[in-house]
């Protein structure tokens, strides 16, 4: 059968082009941190950057400023005497990260325990789409409704020093993360399986007794999976926090002063640094940093998720 | 007697006598040897020695769980797509082992053809359905040739007069018992020389199932049928020969006559008599 | 007693939150629709911007949108569908390749999109663009620099897990009693999974590809410095050309303009052309997707 020999041959080719998608996948992930780690290599072992930055002045407090007024943490590369401090930049990252997850959390799991155990039906295939539309909506879209409606409203409200600041830019950055704390936990409270809650309600609990105290503890794991994935990608935002967090590399945890994430700083910036000088590298040992810390937090996120299902299938208690 | 109980199968019984019914001229088409199927350390089919008689109709009754899909699924080397099965013993089909390394498994799988429990059509035209195994062994090279053999085999279904102005529509369209009888056709088109037939009218009405039934005493001149079934009147009904398993061993194995009228084991009596399910 | 009213108060506050993210939801599309929709204009959709966009229409920026999911389309549905049938069809559960290469597609989902954007910049303007002007032009600079292909092939990275998922999930609704008919049919495994299976899962490659151009048309970042531009004259012709986009322009108009307040109308029209260029996209996907969730459960 002569055919069958021909086919022998395109199978083959068939199957290798299939293996060699997933080794592509594998070498995407890879050349990512490669690249991104290439240029900001210099930071650490390159003499003529380290003329001007060092690890040190990075991550420890300087002294900056004239006596009388020093300030231990500036982020102001460009400037006659450039200052290289990341603590105004991970503190900004943390106040915008922090008023997200405040915000969202707690709006996002109450959200998926209504979804899945005191709506109907109908109202919960509705309900998901929904949220899946916010999950759409672009975060430059985001970005624009703090910077031009929301900040304005807030500024009626609070009448803060600061237009833009963390707690704008953290609202708005909590809508983008509530879809992913509601998907994750919703689908970790449906896991639960049904003769949770008979047995609940067998013993005479409410609705809400059995939610609150047999279901969502079970589901916990993917519950808390959802919130550290939510973290990840608030961590990682760009450009709500570019619009709507003022930009301004202040240290301080006044949450109503404006804040400049290390995402924002490196969008910011990356477009008027001369290329291959020491704020260049600096800019990329930003982003090799950005590119691990959400790298561990969905490792952590995958993990918790294992968990749920192991658990829930009995393998773990 | 209990023919499974002899074992003695090369020697051949061409001729067997039980009651009335007399076989003849007996021609052995696949012979199960010994045969032992393992998912991982769970045995499913315990040493069985087993001979298939060439166009006739051999049924394997036994309770669920009790090996007889696993065994059937042996004879095309369907379990090789089950990941963790290991196979020993021999099975051979003319007289030639399936279970070697050079056995090209595709041309097996178009001698012995399989019929699944529940109608399984692609989700393609009813045409389409019966011509993919044409098409892709490569035995049709024009579409004059497909279309004479796609009416044989929905003929041979006994299908033909009911599809034959609809060959194009979906074939998820068609009733559960026409999707099955679509099946077998598709299964017949590759002209096999074994038909598998794995509880083919569990999923369907009586009404289906007798016209499966009737089906199946006609392609017996032309085709070894081997069929599984928990429902013990249709094996009576259609059946030959049987062989009754239980936890994956061969207890009896007879003419379906004598089986159901004067078991030799008791074990099996039990069963027909529904002492035990 | 005191038990039910409780009860009834924190299913209330649960309900309470439901209402609030309906509620915010609604206030980012009502203002943007209320102040936009006057805007959007035959007018507005096919006109370049003018007076230093405080007027005209956002042609450019939607040519430039367009050109750039097509382009990353044709790279992320070939490789993405190639990973999910190995995913789906081929890969060996146990083995290096498959788990690492999850891995992978799981860490990928979870890259900051401004990384991109670095990788971007790093990797295929710098490296690949500046190693073919070093092949091809004499060391002249044509293709190390923001362009078109390289902002699709950004893109491209980047959505890949989203056609995987996709892809896979589609894959996985065909059942197993479809791949046994085929193999009982004497099919190699090729056969059965280009012929049978793949076939029977396009509607979640569908899916998978909308999905990637609906991120592809809204993520900023990652183009910031690797192709899209504030103003061009000219449309973009070649492959490396920059081009004009509509996240990017939103992005430039709602920082950078001299002023706000005047370019505000165009702004707003804008953003609502991308809100519902998204919104159309993740409505007919989650439509397909639902579709092919309901036929799977019936052929169960």
């Amino acid at each position: 059968m002569a055919s069958r020999a021909q086919h022998r041959w395109k199978d083959w080719l068939i199957e290798r082009v299939i293996y060699l998608a997933a080794v592509v996948a594998i070498s995407l992930i890879i050349l990512i941190f490669l690249f991104v780690g290439r240029e900001a290599l210099p930071v650490l072992i390159s003499a003529e950057v380290h003329e001007e930055v060092t690890l040190d002045n990075l991550l420890l407090a300087q002294e900056y400023g004239t006596p009388g007024a020093r300030l231990p943490y500036v982020w102001q590369p460009v400037s006659e005497v450039p200052k290289y401090s990341l603590m105004p930049l991970f503190l900004g990252t943390l106040k915008v990260t922090l008023m997200a997850m405040l915000f969202a959390t707690p709006l996002a799991i109450a959200a998926a325990i209504y979804t899945t155990e005191f709506a109907p039906r109908w109202l919960r295939e509705a309900i998901k789409p929904v949220v899946e539309l916010l999950a759409g909506i672009p975060s430059v879209v985001l970005g624009f409704f703090a910077l031009i409606v929301l900040a304005s409203w807030l500024q009626d409200v609070f009448r803060f020093d600061f237009r833009l600041n963390a707690i704008n830019a953290g609202i708005a950055l909590g809508l983008a993360v509530i879809p992913i704390i509601y998907t994750i936990s919703e689908d970790a409270l449906s896991a639960v399986p049904r003769s949770y809650r008979n047995a609940a309600y067998a013993l005479g609990a409410s609705p809400w007794q059995a939610a609150w105290g047999v279901v969502l503890p079970a589901a916990l794991p993917g519950v808390f999976a959802g919130v550290v994935l939510g973290f990840g990608r608030a961590v990682g935002e760009t450009m709500i926090v570019l619009m709507a967090s003022g930009n301004a590399a202040i240290t301080s945890w006044n949450f109503a002063e404006s804040v400049r994430t290390l995402s924002a700083t490196i969008a910011a910036e990356l477009a008027e640094v001369v290329f291959g000088s020491a704020h260049y590298h600096v800019l990329f040992l930003i982003g090799t940093l950005l590119f691990a810390i959400t790298f561990v937090l969905n490792w952590l996120g995958a993990q918790m998720v294992g968990r749920l299902r192991r658990r829930l299938t009995g393998a773990v208690r | 007697m209990n023919l499974a109980a002899t074992r003695d199968f090369p020697l051949l019984k061409t001729h067997i006598r039980s009651g009335e019914v007399v076989f003849e001229q007996l021609r052995l088409k696949i012979q199960v040897e010994d045969l032992t199927v393992r998912y991982g350390k769970q045995v499913a089919v315990d040493a069985v020695t087993l001979p298939i008689y060439h166009n006739l109709i051999t049924a394997i009754i036994g309770p669920s769980g009790c090996g007889k899909s696993t065994l059937l699924r042996a004879l095309n080397r369907m379990n090789d797509t089950i990941p963790g099965v290991v196979t020993e013993g021999r099975v051979f089909l003319d007289g030639e082992s399936i279970y070697v390394p050079d056995c090209d498994v595709i041309a097996l799988r178009r001698r012995v053809g399989m019929v699944f429990q529940t109608p399984n059509p692609f989700a393609k035209s009813i045409y389409d359905n019966v011509a993919y195994g044409l098409r892709i062994n490569g035995l049709v090279r024009s579409r004059a040739e497909t279309d004479d053999r796609v009416e044989q085999a929905l003929r041979a279904a006994a299908l033909w007069n009911e599809v034959k102005d609809r060959l194009g529509r979906n074939a998820l369209q068609l009733s559960g018992g026409e999707q099955q009888r679509l099946c077998i056709a598709r299964a017949l088109a590759v002209q096999p020389e074994v038909l598998l037939m794995d509880e083919p009218a569990s999923a369907l009405d009586p009404v289906s199932t007798a016209k499966i039934e009737e089906l199946m005493f006609k392609l017996k001149k032309n085709y070894t049928i081997v069929i599984v079934t928990h429902n013990m009147q249709q094996a009576a009904r259609v059946s030959d020969f049987t062989a009754f398993l239980l936890s994956g061993a061969l207890v009896e194995f007879n003419p379906t006559s004598q089986l159901f009228t004067t078991p030799a084991d008791h074990r099996t009596e039990a069963y027909i008599t529904g002492r035990f399910g | 007693m005191k038990l039910r009213i409780a009860d009834r108060a924190f299913v209330g506050l649960t309900v309470l939150a439901v209402l609030l993210i309906l509620a915010m939801l609604a206030a980012v599309i009502g203002n943007i629709v209320v102040n936009g929709w006057e805007q959007v204009t035959w007018e507005f959709l096919t006109a370049a911007p003018t007076q230093g966009m405080t007027k005209g229409g956002i042609f450019p920026a939607i040519y430039g949108t367009v050109l750039l999911v097509l382009l990353m389309t044709i790279f992320v549905v070939p490789l993405g569908v190639c990973v999910a049938i190995y995913f789906s069809e081929y890969a060996d559960r146990e083995s290096w390749l498959y788990r690492w290469s999850r891995q992978a597609v799981n860490n990928l989902a979870g890259v900051p999109s401004i990384v991109f954007g670095l990788f971007g910049l790093g990797f295929f303007v710098q490296f690949v663009g500046g190693a073919i002007d070093d092949a091809f032009f004499g060391a002249r600079l044509t293709y190390g620099q923001p362009a078109l292909i390289w902002a699709a092939l950004t893109m491209a990275v980047l959505t890949l897990p989203v056609v995987i998922v996709s892809v896979e999930e589609a894959l996985r609704a065909v059942p197993q009693s479809y791949r046994d008919a085929s193999y009982a049919l004497g099919a190699t495994r090729n056969q059965t999974v280009f012929r049978v299976v793949v076939p029977q899962a396009l509607s979640g490659l569908l899916t998978g590809g909308i999905l990637a151009v609906s991120r592809g048309a809204g993520e900023v970042a990652p183009i910031l410095f690797v192709g899209a531009a504030y103003y061009l004259p000219q449309l973009p012709s070649r492959l490396n050309d920059q081009f004009m986009e509509l996240g990017y322009h939103i992005y430039v108009l709602s920082t950078q303009s001299p002023d706000v307040e005047a370019t505000k109308p165009l702004l707003y029209g804008t953003v609502l052309v991308l809100l519902l260029l998204t919104f159309l996209l993740n409505v007919t996907a989650i439509a397909i997707r639902s579709r092919l969730r309901m036929k799977a459960a019936s052929l169960r």
